[in-house]
């Protein structure tokens, strides 16, 4: 078990130098950082000057190098913009793209599930066809659009809700959260269901077909032949059965949900990492987009590790010790 | 009072254009420890009773007359939860696969448990400790330690009795065993028939045993009941039934099954409904390359080939840890001859087949055709030697590429290997229809519009495409019904005959393989422990396991003689 980790440890870690790599061959084409930084009033002699203090003359592999050894040494570098280290300022950001993706994850996965199993079982009820008549409406209406409609129906109309910001927040040894007061839980629900709704709809479709196949399997028969009850049936035997693909597809999801939040948060001026990137694209300030892309990749490839390591938690045929005798 | 009465029970499954009958006036009753045999073919009905029983009728299937009596007290109309109050407590069933009866995510002593509990009320303590009872009463070993097992740590065997433990426990009254022994090997199958005979005596459980196996019910039944097409053709004692059918469908339906005494020239076909689909062999042998001037030569000859699997992957190759599939089989296939490869599952039957005919690469040894050794290459066998060898696999629901139809499916090996194009392909492919009996117009359709027979011979048609020398048939029948395998096998007599084709014929089926082969290679955990004549091998076997093997073959002595002779 331990060396399995070690070895996807190791990939991971090819991936994210790979990812870095392709980021920084990409960065020449976004623009000139200098342009943006130096005023009208500049010389040639200033452009080359700064050229040279920042490193960026240089071929772009000798860039990428330069900031993986200073990363690794905790250096993420100076913000372009803002002149400021950029751990900071993602540290700052960091915890309100977090605490977005948790609550628009949990509220994506619970419905998701409880509205497949529902739509599963009650296959031909008019509630289960409802439902899935309504969820096409979220998986082809765009993200944007949904919040736009959300804030004009419960902010500006009925005045519910907020239609921007965090709300207060509370600092929690350099973690503000917006868990703690009444208007930050507010202030989280239009952005939650804006950007869980479409993973929503994708686990609830997921479900549902996963569970139709799993209750059409011989166990289930055998389930109902011994005299087992519908709700354990259901609940415990076949929902066990659907979590594997169902885990696969929300793990993705739930790392797209903090790589592109991006455009919930325009939408919503959310103080998160998103917004910070969009600016920082404008800006080409490209130690914040490296560092950004870097903490993504990070992301993607912890949650696919969680990922593997619950399939085998799930499925005891997936355990390496797991010998016929 | 019998058990369980059924009368005049009839099942019908709606459907928009017409009502389909599975089952029509049915009677069936199973006194205590008696064992009911229920036989058919498939489509016959048999798995309709045993649902209908259990209140497990697939929708949109319903009861539309008669009355099923549990104890005297009609259960038939009862609502799904006092059903399912009934299920598993006071009749309990019993399916086919055990592979996928159980639920991989749970182990044994969970699922036990649930079941115990869910009739029974009793404390989680109490509940296992009878859960490891009933593991330890159905003959497992070290019921404790088993007990917190997961069902793929369980052999086929193993996890048969699993599920019947799972049957078991809330001490039922009877038992509906849907075929309980079909997935399993003949040694694993006889002691399965031996636990619920046991069960039977013991605790005077009732047991309908539904089956197509004429040497089960042979073996293990006190009565015998016989469906054809949802009606009971007949029924009565199991001796009276086998021995002096009454019925036409009965009596062809036993002169189908292959004897383990007798050889005979051909297998005797069901000549009851009108199922036969004729075969022109004559017409093929015309336009087939014969030479019969080298029969009896050696054409293949396998020398101590080995296939070793990793069982357990590594970087270093040295901790890596291998299966020996098959070790070191020697011996060979003369020209025109059919040679037997008899074993149990996992006996590295199959991975034999799968070297010679180059679809896995050998370990060890070689492989050698006409004198040629065609397993040297670096690129697997040669082209020439692929050409002049095919293959017939055991499943034809998935040995047939659902999405093609069947003229391409025909076409393709000829296609491949670019010996005819054009119109002389689709003349051939259509002829090759016309003679295995599906008619050219079969072409234009898709596999899952035919039945598992028809399949099969679809599988033979493209099979045939290449004009082989040499066919192997890996478990070609198994999967089918007694008087669709009887055609099969017949057609493959033909083949052999008439085309002068050599064949490797593998099987489990030792009746079978004593009418098909005239040699019998036996394999024991990839071993090739004997090699002899058929004849002399199942009249004088000489190695300690093919004894055995031979000893657990159904003797089918009480089977009546009729219609055998007009073979």
């Amino acid at each position: 078990m331990l060396s399995y980790i070690l070895r996807r440890v190791l990939q991971s870690v090819l991936v994210l130098l790979v990812v870095g790599l392709v980021a920084f061959a990409m960065f020449r084409f976004v623009g000139d950082p200098i342009d943006t930084m130096l005023g009208q009033e500049r010389t040639m002699e200033d452009i080359e000057r700064l050229r040279e203090s920042l490193g960026l003359n240089k071929p772009f592999f000798i860039q990428y190098w330069d900031f993986l050894v200073r990363a690794v040494q905790g250096d993420l570098g100076i913000s372009y913009r803002q002149g400021r280290p950029v751990a900071e300022i993602i540290a700052e950001r960091l915890p309100a793209t977090l605490e977005l993706a948790a609550v628009s994850g949990a509220f994506a996965l619970l419905f998701g599930i409880v509205f497949g199993i529902f739509t599963a079982i009650r296959r031909d009820g008019f509630a289960a066809n409802a439902i899935m008549t309504l969820s096409l409406l979220g998986v082809s209406l765009p993200t944007f659009l949904i919040g736009i409609l959300l804030i004009y129906v419960f902010a500006v109309e009925l005045s519910w809700l907020p239609s921007f910001g965090r709300g207060e927040v509370v600092d929690l040894g350099g973690w503000s959260t917006g868990f703690l007061t009444k208007s930050g839980l507010i202030a989280l629900i239009l952005p939650s269901i804006t950007l869980g709704l479409y993973q929503m709809t994708l686990i609830m479709r997921l479900v549902r077909s996963e569970m139709l196949e799993v209750m059409r399997q011989d166990y289930i028969r055998f389930a109902r032949a011994r005299g087992l009850k519908d709700r354990t049936i259901h609940f415990r035997h076949a929902l066990k059965n659907t979590l594997v693909p169902v885990i696969t597809v929300t793990g993705l999801q739930l790392g797209s949900i903090i790589a592109f939040a991006i455009i919930t948060e325009t939408v919503f001026q959310w103080p998160g990492v998103g917004l910070l990137f969009i600016n920082a694209i404008q800006f080409v300030d490209i130690p914040v987009m490296a560092a950004y892309l870097m903490l993504i990749s990070v992301m993607f490839v912890a949650i696919n590790l969680v990922v593997d390591l619950l399939y085998v938690a799930i499925d005891p045929r997936l355990r390496i010790d797991g010998k016929t005798s | 009072m019998a058990l369980l009465e059924i009368e005049n029970l009839t099942v019908e499954f709606p459907t928009r254009r017409q009502t389909f009958v599975a089952v029509k006036d049915a009677h069936l009753t199973v006194e205590p420890g008696q064992i009911h045999g229920l036989v058919g073919e498939s489509g016959a009905g048999k798995s309709t009773i045993g649902a209908a029983v259990m209140g497990l009728l697939e929708r949109p299937g319903r009861i539309s007359g008669g009355i099923i009596r549990f104890r005297g007290e009609e259960i038939s109309g009862l609502d799904a939860e006092a059903m399912q109050a009934l299920r598993g407590k006071k009749i309990s069933m019993i399916f086919q696969d055990p592979l996928t009866s159980l639920n991989p995510l749970f182990t044994v002593k969970q699922q036990l448990v649930e079941t115990i509990q869910a009739h029974l009320g009793l404390s989680d303590a109490d509940a296992e400790k009878r859960a490891v009872d009933l593991i330890d009463r159905v003959g497992i070993p070290n019921p404790a330690q088993r007990a917190n097992q997961y069902p793929h740590q369980f052999s086929g065997g193993m996890r048969q009795r699993v599920v019947i433990a799972l049957a078991l426990c809330s001490e039922p009254d009877v038992i509906i065993a849907d075929e309980p022994t079909t997935a399993l090997d003949v040694s694993i199958q006889a002691q399965i028939l031996d636990l619920i005979k046991e069960l039977a005596r013991e605790r005077q459980v009732g047991v309908i045993l539904i089956t197509h196996d004429m040497g089960v019910i042979a073996d293990t039944t006190d009565v015998v009941t016989v469906m054809y097409q949802g009606e009971v053709v007949e029924s009565g004692p199991t001796a009276q039934v086998l021995g002096r059918p009454q019925h036409p469908y009965t009596k062809s339906l036993i002169a189908a099954v292959p004897r383990p005494t007798v050889k005979l020239h051909r297998f005797p076909l069901i000549a009851y409904g009108g199922r036969i689909t004729g075969f022109a062999i004559e017409d093929l042998a015309r336009s087939w390359p014969t030479d019969t001037s080298e029969r009896g030569r050696a054409l293949i000859e396998a020398d101590g080939i080995t296939k070793r699997f990793v069982s357990k992957a590594a970087i270093l190759p040295s901790r890596r840890e291998y299966f020996t599939a098959v070790d070191q089989a020697k011996f060979e296939i003369r020209q025109g001859e059919v040679f037997g490869l008899v074993g149990e599952s996992g006996s590295g039957k199959s991975t034999i087949a799968r070297m010679i005919a180059g679809l896995y690469p050998v370990d060890g040894g070689t492989v050698r055709y006409r004198g040629q050794d065609v397993t040297a290459g670096p690129m697997g066998v040669p082209d020439w030697y692929r050409r002049e060898i095919q293959m017939i696999f055991q499943d034809p629901y998935s040995s047939l590429n659902p999405r093609m139809r069947v003229d391409a499916i025909v076409a393709e090996p000829a296609k491949h290997h670019g010996i005819l194009a054009g119109d002389a392909l689709k003349a051939r492919v259509g002829e090759l229809l016309d003679r295995v009996g599906l008619g050219a117009e079969a072409g234009l359709k898709y596999p899952h519009e035919f039945s598992g027979g028809q399949r099969q011979r679809i599988s033979i048609a493209r099979a045939l495409a290449t004009q082989p020398k040499f066919l192997i048939c890996d478990e070609p029948t198994s999967a089918l019904d007694v008087s669709i395998q009887a055609q099969i096998l017949n057609i493959l007599k033909d083949l052999q005959e008439h085309l002068n084709l050599t064949m490797l014929f593998i099987s489990h089926d030792l009746p079978v393989v004593r009418q098909m082969c005239d040699r019998v290679g036996v394999m024991k955990d990839g071993v090739l422990v004997e090699v002899a004549e058929t004849e002399a091998l199942f009249a004088d076997p000489q190695h300690a396991y093919t004894q055995h093997l031979l000893s657990l073959m159904p003797r089918l002595d009480g089977l009546s003689d009729e219609g055998l002779a007009v073979a």
